[in-house]
């Protein structure tokens, strides 16, 4: 090739990716997606994606409230044993399949018997589904449940092409065909995945952008550098550390929104041999761990203050939180007298916890919090696949964990404190508990919700299976010239408005 | 590689007086002092607790008061350091021991006898020099889970196919030679044949590459630590405190630059040592 | 020579075996339940059984080892527990990425390593010998991982020049392509720069006191002329040499020079896929790598063989 002929090319080739840029939304992600299949996935990341992939039977509000997305409107029968929602007529599928009532029978009845299927647990109570008109499905369940709406306005709730999911099986996952603004071009694993603008959304107008494209970029540092070079026009989960350079950067803005999950120590009290010590056995030692760490300051070394301190399973701007008991302040002294009331001088323990640099710097907080009052802690990095096995086999003293959190805060407490609940592997046991966040679940009316919420919480504070830390803040750093974004406690990426400049 | 075929006695002395007379392996040998030196002595020097956390003082700039600037829970960077010089010299030297001590004897066995003995070992051998030495470090670190004991294990059992393959070539150039057929010809058993007559001429090039093995141990040492699978908090070594460091490049460069300067040094230490062994162990002039 | 090759290929078959037996085995013994990640926060406990069952967890691991082995040898490596997505496809989608890097990484040695070797032994023992040795022991000696993360810092974080990670395709893009290899390439070329400039230096400076050479210096031949033509050609077969041997190691360096600069290349497929105990591709992976070490180190046997006529003759 000639020099010309080669000049000639590359500014060609250059003159295309800069036509190709002024419409592209590039994205920097934490972490690469799992499984593109709505039925099949279960990471937080993966939501992101979809988001922008797939529509939603319902969608929140940032203030939590739901609102129409699929179904236009929604009652509630029977007692809130049905449930029957009303459907647009204008959606389609990115393969031209129309959306209507048989295609959420077809979703719904997925997610349920797809042996696959990670939606199981949350359409539990749905007995049936049924088309009762060609814009109309009824739900019905077999007992009332509070929490039906918050689950199909997350991915039990998304609806996948019913005539690609029968074409295309477990196959989907590597081609997801939904119905939302955004179709799916191509994915290559850990690198990115690109969408393309579906012209026959219905609210196509809305979304400006040509094409989405998602790259994980797990390294916070090189995420921002990314975004400053202009590689990357948004990014989401900013490190709190990098908060101060993008507020002192003239081209770049922040947006922010407390998450809906927390962050805690989750305690052996009951799961097997490893609980038989003084931490899992007397209350009074794990009141006292709690006294001793001061989670002000937390939030203000690991976190550079922008999270929030938490001492609940809802974090402080939901409106589940119990107002009337706010965070402890520390307090070393009375921790070193509970633990002497347990009779003890001082105790060992081992926490295992996530093997990242972030989490590990905040238990090397508590950690050094814990000496001061006699408690002396070992930390175990552990990868997250052992995490899991070890705690849910009761192989640990206590573990770093956290969980991403839900619309409806029965998410965030019933499996993890009720006996039989799937995700209690603290196995704390209480009758009371147990009835008190029963009888939340079934209740439709949210003042008596949030009085059973409270009074499950004022034990759970006094017993401490989970010593709750701080709430994570979703943060977003993104291009100057992006308008109209609106940071959601869910953490997710609505390009609906977004425009750029 | 060409064969030893002095005695042990001769080598050595001779050997010695051209270690000495080399000035890299000097200056290789002074920088590794040091260390050794700082990381033995670190108990005693008037320095900060490594572990002592100041809420006040979250990643400082070096200063008068922290010399090396302070870490992300306001630790001492220069304590930790010093303190990390242990985990790393320690990481170094085990896991390559560990590699001696298994690896030789294998390579002895399979040079010596040679037959179905040398063809089994060399098969495995080969396998697991087909997998990469960083990969299987990791795999291997990873399943024994992470800390720093755990590390020095991996690396040291990654590295055995190396000392394998280096004692049987050895061993195959040397058992021919005329003293180990006499020693064979007067009826001495083959463990003393092996460790009177082939270990010691044997043992040169194998010092010279375990010293240069003590260089890479120490960064895959560092390496496995920088992902998360080496020593554990809140102990400090070089490559956890670099994994930290990463995250915090723009705002306090100072938590990543010294690690890896160290690193640096005492790897450059090593290896002119161990080049400079070479020299003086190589029985051609130069 | 045929014979030579396929000799080789066959001995590296009973290789190839162990290696999967090893890797099998280790994962095996790796701790932590892939299912239970898998299944999600909820923890369905029918969909953590119906799932060990289709991935044959319960069954023993010899019969595991099969029935993957079986598969390999119709060539399915099975599918990502994470991602869902098929080995092979995988694979075929990294390996360009990696080789690419790693063509890189060897242009940039080649250009480093082997005129400075030569230049430090035409002027051996002058300060230009002295510095070039300085510089090659830096380049053995520097944590690859900390050079990079120092190159991010100061060059893309800092300066603003080049970008800290990603990768796009030549076809697609060259000259992005190009601007974001430059970095790692160069991160991972200068460990094997400082092994090549070494071997070349040698080299030349046994071929430099050579007859032939003498010779030549001794008819009146200018001193470039003699280094260009005699010297050189004859030092630096054996350096091409090594390099193919040293290519396959690259493969392996690329590890976490891909995971410093998120590349989305072998390395980081399979650190990944460890941390994940994503296990069919960890063993599809590794499979890979053992295949293309092997297949190099031939290589090198080949080439020094047809590279060395003395040899040639002989076989």
């Amino acid at each position: 090739m000639t020099i010309k002929k080669l000049m000639t090319a590359l500014l060609a080739s250059v003159a295309l990716t800069t036509s190709a840029y002024a419409a592209d939304l590039r994205i920097g992600l934490q972490e690469d997606p799992d499984a593109l299949d709505t039925d099949q996935a279960r990471t937080f990341v993966g939501r992101i994606v979809f988001e922008s992939l797939c529509d939603k039977l319902v969608n929140i509000t940032p203030e939590l409230e739901f609102v129409p997305e699929l179904a236009t409107s929604w009652a509630w029968y029977n007692e809130g044993k049905t449930l029957t929602m009303q459907l647009r007529a204008d959606a389609t599928f990115h393969d031209g399949t129309p959306f209507d009532a048989a295609a959420v029978v077809a979703n719904i009845e997925r997610s349920k018997t797809l042996p696959e299927s990670r939606r199981k647990s949350e359409l539990s109570s749905v007995e049936t589904v049924v088309a009762t008109g060609p814009h109309e499905v009824t739900f019905n369940l077999s007992s009332p449940d509070a929490t039906l709406i918050a689950q199909l306005s997350d991915r039990a709730g998304m609806m996948l092409s019913p005539t690609a999911a029968a074409a295309q099986g477990l196959e989907l996952a590597n081609n997801p065909v939904c119905s939302g603004p955004y179709k799916f071009v191509e994915r290559i694993a850990q690198d990115r995945i690109v969408l393309e603008k579906f012209p026959g959304h219905y609210d196509a107008a809305n979304y400006s952008f040509d094409r989405l494209i998602f790259l994980p970029i797990p390294d916070t540092t090189v995420r921002l550098a990314n975004l400053r070079s202009g590689d990357l026009d948004m990014l989401e989960r900013l490190a709190p550390s990098d908060v101060a350079a993008v507020k002192g950067d003239g081209s770049l803005q922040f947006s922010a929104a407390t998450s809906l999950g927390y962050q805690g120590i989750t305690v052996n009290v009951n799961n097997g041999a490893r609980s038989e010590t003084p931490f899992g056995k007397d209350k009074r030692v794990r009141q006292a761990l709690s006294l001793a760490i001061d989670r002000e300051v937390i939030n203000q070394v690991v976190f550079e203050g922008v999270y929030a301190a938490g001492n609940q399973p809802f974090p402080p701007t939901s409106p589940w939180y119990d107002q009337t008991n706010p965070v402890q302040a520390r307090d070393v002294e009375a921790a070193k007298a509970l633990l002497k009331e347990a009779g003890l001088d001082g105790i060992k323990m081992e926490i295992q916890v996530a093997n990242n640099p972030v989490q590990m710097q905040l238990m090397q907080v508590i950690q050094s919090m814990a000496a001061e009052a006699g408690i002396d802690i070992s930390l175990q990095a552990t990868e997250f696949a052992t995490m899991l096995k070890e705690q849910s086999a009761g192989n640990y003293d206590a573990t770093q964990v956290g969980w991403s959190g839900r619309t409806d805060p029965d998410g965030n407490i019933h499996s993890f404190m009720t006996c039989a609940g799937g995700l209690n592997d603290s196995k704390y046991c209480s009758e009371e508990v147990d009835a008190l966040l029963n009888k939340a679940r079934t209740s439709t009316d949210m003042a008596e919700r949030k009085a059973s919420y409270d009074a499950a919480n004022a034990i759970l504070r006094e017993e401490l299976p989970i010593i709750y830390l701080y709430h994570q803040t979703w943060l977003w750093a993104m291009s100057n010239k992006l308008k109209g974004f609106t940071a959601y406690p869910d953490g997710m990426i609505r390009l609906s408005g977004v425009t750029m400049e | 590689m060409t064969a030893v075929v002095t005695t042990p006695a001769r080598t050595s002395s001779r050997a010695w007086k051209k270690l000495r007379a080399n000035k890299s392996a000097l200056v290789g040998a002074c920088i590794v002092a040091v260390f050794v030196v700082l990381a033995l002595l670190a108990p005693m020097l008037p320095i900060a607790d490594p572990t002592g956390t100041d809420w006040g003082a979250i990643r400082k700039a070096p200063s008068l008061k922290a010399w090396m600037g302070t870490d992300e829970i306001g630790r001492d960077v220069l304590a930790r350091m010093i303190w990390g010089a242990q985990a790393s010299l320690l990481a170094g030297v085990v896991s390559v021991l560990i590699a001696v001590v298994v690896g030789v004897p294998f390579g002895l066995v399979a040079g010596y006898f040679g037959g179905w003995t040398d063809s089994i070992i060399s098969r495995c051998t080969e396998a697991l020099l087909a997998m990469p030495f960083l990969i299987l470090a990791i795999a291997l670190a990873a399943f024994l889970g992470p800390s720093l004991t755990n590390a020095m294990i991996a690396i040291g059992l990654s590295a055995v196919p190396i000392f394998i393959r280096l004692t049987r070539g050895q061993v195959l150039a040397v058992k021919t030679e005329d003293y180990v057929e006499g020693a064979r010809a007067i009826g001495l058993g083959h463990i003393r044949i092996m460790t009177r007559y082939i270990l010691p001429n044997v043992f040169p090039p194998i010092l010279v590459q375990a010293t240069l093995t003590i260089a890479t141990a120490i960064i895959a040492e560092a390496s496995l630590s920088f992902l998360g699978l080496g020593q554990q908090p809140p102990a400090p070594s070089w490559g956890s405190m670099l994994n930290t460091a990463k995250n915090f490049l723009s705002q306090a460069p100072w938590m990543a630059i010294w690690p890896g300067a160290a690193i640096f040094l005492v790897v450059i230490g090593f290896n002119l040592m161990g080049d400079g062994l070479r020299d003086a162990l190589d029985p051609r002039e130069h | 020579m045929l014979a030579f090759i396929l000799r080789r290929v066959l001995i590296a078959i009973p290789t190839l075996i162990l290696v999967s037996i090893f890797v099998f085995g280790l994962q095996k013994l790796l701790p932590g339940d892939p299912i239970l990640v898998m299944a999600g926060e909820d923890r369905d406990p029918a969909v953590i059984e119906f799932l060990r069952e289709k991935y044959r967890m319960n069954d023993p691991i010899p019969m595991q080892y099969l029935y993957w082995a079986g598969d390999v040898l119709r060539g399915d490596l099975g599918i990502s527990l994470r991602t869902n997505q098929p080995v092979t496809e995988l694979i075929a989608s990294k390996l360009p990425v990696t080789i690419q890097l790693a063509i890189m990484a060897m242009i940039f040695a080649l250009l480093i390593g082997i005129p400075t070797g030569i230049l430090s032994a035409v002027r051996k023992g002058t300060w230009v010998d002295w510095l070039a040795n300085v510089v090659a022991l830096s380049g053995l000696s520097i944590p690859n991982f900390w050079l990079g993360i120092m190159l991010i810092l100061l060059v893309s974080v800092n300066l603003g020049w080049l970008p800290a990670s990603g990768y796009e395709s030549p076809w697609v893009d060259p000259v992005k392509s190009l601007t974001t290899m430059i970095m790692p390439a160069f991160v991972l070329g200068t460990g094997l720069a400082a092994t090549l400039m070494r071997h070349t230096r040698s080299a030349m400076l046994g071929v430099l006191q050579a007859d032939y050479v003498r010779t030549a210096e001794a008819k009146g031949l200018r001193r470039n002329t003699v280094i260009l033509k005699h010297a050189f050609r004859n030092a630096v077969l054996p350096v091409i040499t090594l390099s193919a041997l040293l290519f396959g190691e690259l493969l392996a360096g690329a590890v976490l020079t891909e995971q410093i600069f998120t590349i989305p290349g072998f390395g980081k497929l399979i650190v990944d896929a460890v941390f994940n105990r994503d296990y069919a591709v960890v063993q599809g992976v590794v499979l890979c790598t053992a295949i293309g070490f092997i297949g190099m180190n031939l290589l090198a046997d080949v080439l020094y063989v047809l590279l060395n006529p003395k040899l040639r003759a002989l076989s």
